[in-house]
């Protein structure tokens, strides 16, 4: 048991700043626990979001001494016995209050995406998969929304390009229905010019955050970023398609319905 | 003071509380019916509890056992709640479940697959065969995920991080809901003439719990407000193995899934201790020795399942026995061990998120060693009294499901039986407020006065100058949960367990929140513990009256089933004057069908000689 330092930062969309809290620390304690101590102790108001204190729903991500993390997944026992704990809100995404963001935007960019399309049923009424081909977009699926990969996302957080790239969320969440053995529609043109896949440089720092330990930009980004270049710019692919006469989109449907390019 | 027609107001069809699997269900159901659907939900979207089901969700599909049906799946689930469950609930859910799980795929949901490229199902307690449908060990995530994705393109209105308050009554019928947004603290008016309670249960009123803060019987006590009956709610689930170290994560769940796979339970002499704890009823269907348990495992298909398969509340009650004979592990519980099982590879594919958290919460490696575990207050077998086809309650209007509604389980939940009763319950309720909207031939109007006394009664903390700590109150609480209404009860503690709501009840008139509304959690805590302690309230009644031991209420001053009591349901409501009325009920008699089958042999059942006529 030891008592430590907690630099939590206070305040809402018009301003604030950080504020100390002693605390005692006890055994196998997680940095989510500490808020919750120092709330019932100190500062009832004190504004947190989490649910179920395992990493499983991605509540509680916040930026604890600089790195996007979930608070009820990094154990005390990480700092050094002098540090201070540094805790402060998202920085990509507009403060609500004190540890709690607006995160609304991506819940918006998920609605954009087309939706899961299935092949027809078998004869016996089943969908026959193999779990070699499932593999891959189980993975995906493991994604549990914390968007610590969208607040450490360049494009978004440095660049706000929120309106031009959807961010690593909903790229994997694309790749999750592209690479579906049983989903029949295709959005690469959407994922090219809508989605915005060319923004990622493949930096890969939304991977070395995602406690869920997702291969976002090898295994979702970069596959979806090649199925776009043998899209368009594939000369190989674009001869045997003259050759065999097949056509493939190359336009969004809003394009192919007389609109202008979705730039929300 | 409030005018309430300067309330932000909002008009839906159907409004569904409760975003977990049974709400999210219902509202794409309702939408499918053509109503004008919201959603209110307290977290954001797809943060409800369902997310943390682990093990999967059980449905006689045949997938991996082509002896499996709905027949077997109804006798397993009559058997599991000691045949106190709503023989209706339970047919119906045998016989929808796969139906169900199969449109979560044709809505994109990615199962785990058998060889022949079908749902692949795996073993858990109380099912006679390989029954549930799941992704590794996070099948409520896929759940939560393939319902939210579909749902949010079905027109549905989600409202986040939005907290229901009190129900609205014009007359008899349900009118609305006030509720208040988290992140301005502002109030808001719904008016819907149908409004689904998905709510789940009030396990926050113990300390170690598998539940997360929103389960603060919310739903329970708003029904119960409005006039609807309780059922069942003496029936509390405690999930045998839930973490027992480190103190910080103590209660968090560990799946049924691992000993479904082969994990076994030790205690500190390293005995496998369930071979001394098998119950004569179900004796004729379990291993009695290691090895046949073994070939079990190994998939002999003759060998009778092993005894840490029992259903969760035998389990429990056996690790809780372990441990008061000194026998348990050092921090309280007992060894789950399927390291020794299992290779390395096996038990990071089938159990990921298993390994991970022990991993990073507990620095244990899964693959090695055994896990300390024990018991975790998990689920409410009992909730809402509704009728079993509609889900409707008592009061015109007002339908439940899932976790918040009663019958289904009866005394006790078979693993797996959770997540299936959100799809199909969820399905039903929205089917049912959809049409008893449609049949409406006026809409029922809110009632001012109601609007401003729930307005004034969340306002209350905010506006005095001093209290209680809500926080401390919920502490207490939990404290004397755990104590007096645990997992082994008396008359004497139950008794207690009332004399200090008493008092926690008056504290919680003074309760203080500090600061201000937007987005604070202590003014939150303290709407909550009104509705925590009433729930507790409720349980605590409920296991007083109900003299005997079944299922997950074992009454230590009333051992064992006792007959008579098998004839009853407890129910509670609200009377005329606002005391709590706490009743015997007693049951409708079972359709003939239905009794013959659930009191069958496996064989009789398998060979036909009973339930013949019910088809596959």
């Amino acid at each position: 048991m030891s008592k430590r330092t907690f630099r939590i930062w206070r305040g809402d969309k018009d301003g604030g700043k950080f504020v100390d809290y002693q605390e005692e620390v006890s055994e196998g304690m997680v940095v989510l626990d500490m808020i919750h101590r120092i709330q019932a102790s100190q500062a009832e108001d004190l504004a947190c979001r989490w649910n179920c204190k395992a990493g499983k729903c991605g509540s509680c991500s916040m930026e604890i001494n600089g790195k996007p993390r979930l608070a009820c997944m990094t154990r005390m026992n990480v700092f050094g016995p002098d540090e201070t704990i540094t805790i402060q809100p998202l920085k990509t995404f507009p403060i609500i209050r004190d540890l709690v963001t607006d995160v609304s935007w991506n819940y918006k960019q998920n609605k954009r995406i087309p939706k899961f399309k299935p092949k027809p049923k078998n004869a016996d009424g089943t969908h026959r998969m193999y779990q070699e081909d499932v593999d891959r977009v189980q993975e995906f699926r493991k994604c549990i929304e914390c968007f610590l990969c969208q607040d450490v996302c360049h494009v978004i957080r440095d660049r706000d390009r929120k309106n031009e790239f959807v961010g690593p969320r909903f790229m994997i969440r694309l790749a999750s229905l592209e690479m579906h053995p049983l989903d029949d529609d295709d959005r690469i043109p959407e994922i090219k010019k809508e989605f915005g896949s060319g923004h990622c440089n493949i930096t890969r720092c939304c991977t070395e955050v995602c406690p869920e330990h997702i291969g976002i930009t090898d295994n979702g980004i970069i596959p979806l970023k090649e199925r776009v270049v043998d899209r368009y710019y594939d000369p190989i692919v674009w001869v045997g398609r003259l050759l065999t006469g097949k056509k493939v989109r190359t336009k969004t449907r809003a394009e192919e319905a007389g609109e202008k390019p979705n730039d929300e | 003071m409030l005018d309430v027609s300067e309330l932000q107001t909002i008009e839906h069809d159907v409004l569904v509380i409760g975003a977990g699997g049974a709400g999210l269900r219902a509202a794409i159901a309702c939408s499918a019916n053509g109503m004008n659907t919201g959603v209110v939900s307290k977290s954001l979207l797809g943060k409800a509890h369902t997310v943390m089901a682990e093990g999967g969700m059980a449905a006689a599909m045949g997938n991996v056992d082509a002896r499996d049906n709905w027949k077997v799946h109804f006798r397993d689930t009559m058997r599991g709640g000691k045949f106190l469950n709503v023989w209706r609930m339970a047919e119906l859910h045998a016989k929808q479940a796969p139906d169900r799980v199969r449109e979560l795929e044709e809505w994109g949901a990615v199962f785990d697959r058998t060889k022949e490229g079908l749902i692949s199902q795996r073993n858990f307690g109380g099912h006679r065969y390989p029954r549930l449908a799941h992704v590794g060990d996070r099948t409520g995530l896929e759940l939560i995920r393939s319902l939210q994705d579909h749902g949010i393109h079905q027109g549905i209105h989600f409202h986040m991080e939005c907290t229901a308050l009190g129900l609205l009554k014009d007359g008899e019928r349900i009118a609305g809901a006030v509720c208040y947004w988290r992140e301005t603290g502002r109030f808001v008016l719904f008016r819907a003439p149908a409004v689904i309670l998905a709510t789940g249960g009030a396990g926050k009123a113990w300390r170690v719990t598998s539940n997360s803060w929103e389960y603060t019987g919310d739903g329970l006590t708003m029904a119960y407000h409005a006039g609807a009956e309780l059922m069942d709610v003496e029936f509390t689930q405690f999930h045998p193995t839930g973490m027992v170290w480190p103190p910080s994560v103590r209660g968090t769940l560990v799946t049924e899934g691992v000993r479904g796979d082969g994990g076994i339970l030790k205690n500190k002499d390293g005995k496998r201790f369930m071979f001394e704890y098998i119950p004569p009823k179900f004796a004729a269907e379990t291993a009695d020795t290691v090895e046949e348990a073994n070939r079990w495992l190994e998939g002999d298909k003759k060998a009778r399942r092993p005894p840490e398969l029992l259903t969760r509340d035998e389990v429990a009650r056996a690790i809780t026995a372990e441990v008061k004979a000194g026998r348990g592990s050092p921090h309280g519980g007992v060894f789950l061990d399927i390291a020794s099982r299992r290779p390395p590879e096996f038990i990071k594919k089938k159990l990921p998120s298993m390994y991970h958290q022990f991993k990073e919460l507990a620095e244990v490696d899964i693959t090695k060693e055994p896990m300390e575990v024990g018991p975790t207050l998990h689920y409410f077998m009992g909730g809402i009294r509704v009728d079993a086809d509609t889900q409707m309650t008592r009061v015109p209007g007002l339908f439940a499901c899932g976790e918040a509604g009663a019958g289904l389980h009866g005394a006790n939940r078979l693993g797996g039986n959770s997540l299936s009763d959100l799809i199909v319950f969820g399905k039903l309720a929205g089917d049912g407020a959809a049409e008893y909207v449609r049949k409406l031939s006026t809409r029922p109007a809110p009632v001012k006065d109601q609007i401003e006394q729930i307005v004034r009664g969340a306002t209350a903390p905010l506006n005095r100058e001093s209290g209680e700590n809500p926080y401390v109150l919920q502490d207490q609480l939990q404290d004397m949960m755990g104590r007096c209404v645990g997992i082994v009860r008396t008359e004497a503690e139950l008794k207690e367990a009332i004399d200090g709501l008493d008092k926690l009840n008056a504290r919680a008139k003074n309760v203080k929140a500090h600061g201000a509304s937007q987005y604070n959690p202590g003014w939150h805590a303290a709407i909550d513990i009104g509705n925590l302690l009433l729930a507790s309230e409720i349980v605590t009644r409920a296991a007083l009256m109900r003299q005997e031991s079944r299922g997950a209420h074992t009454r230590l001053d009333y051992p064992g089933e006792r007959d008579e009591w098998l004839k009853y349901n407890v129910v509670i409501r609200k009377s005329a004057s606002g005391e709590m009325e706490v009743e015997k009920v007693e049951r409708p008699a079972a359709p003939p069908n239905l009794y013959a089958m659930a009191h069958a042999t496996i064989e009789d059942l398998e060979a036909g000689k009973v339930g013949a006529e019910e088809g596959k």
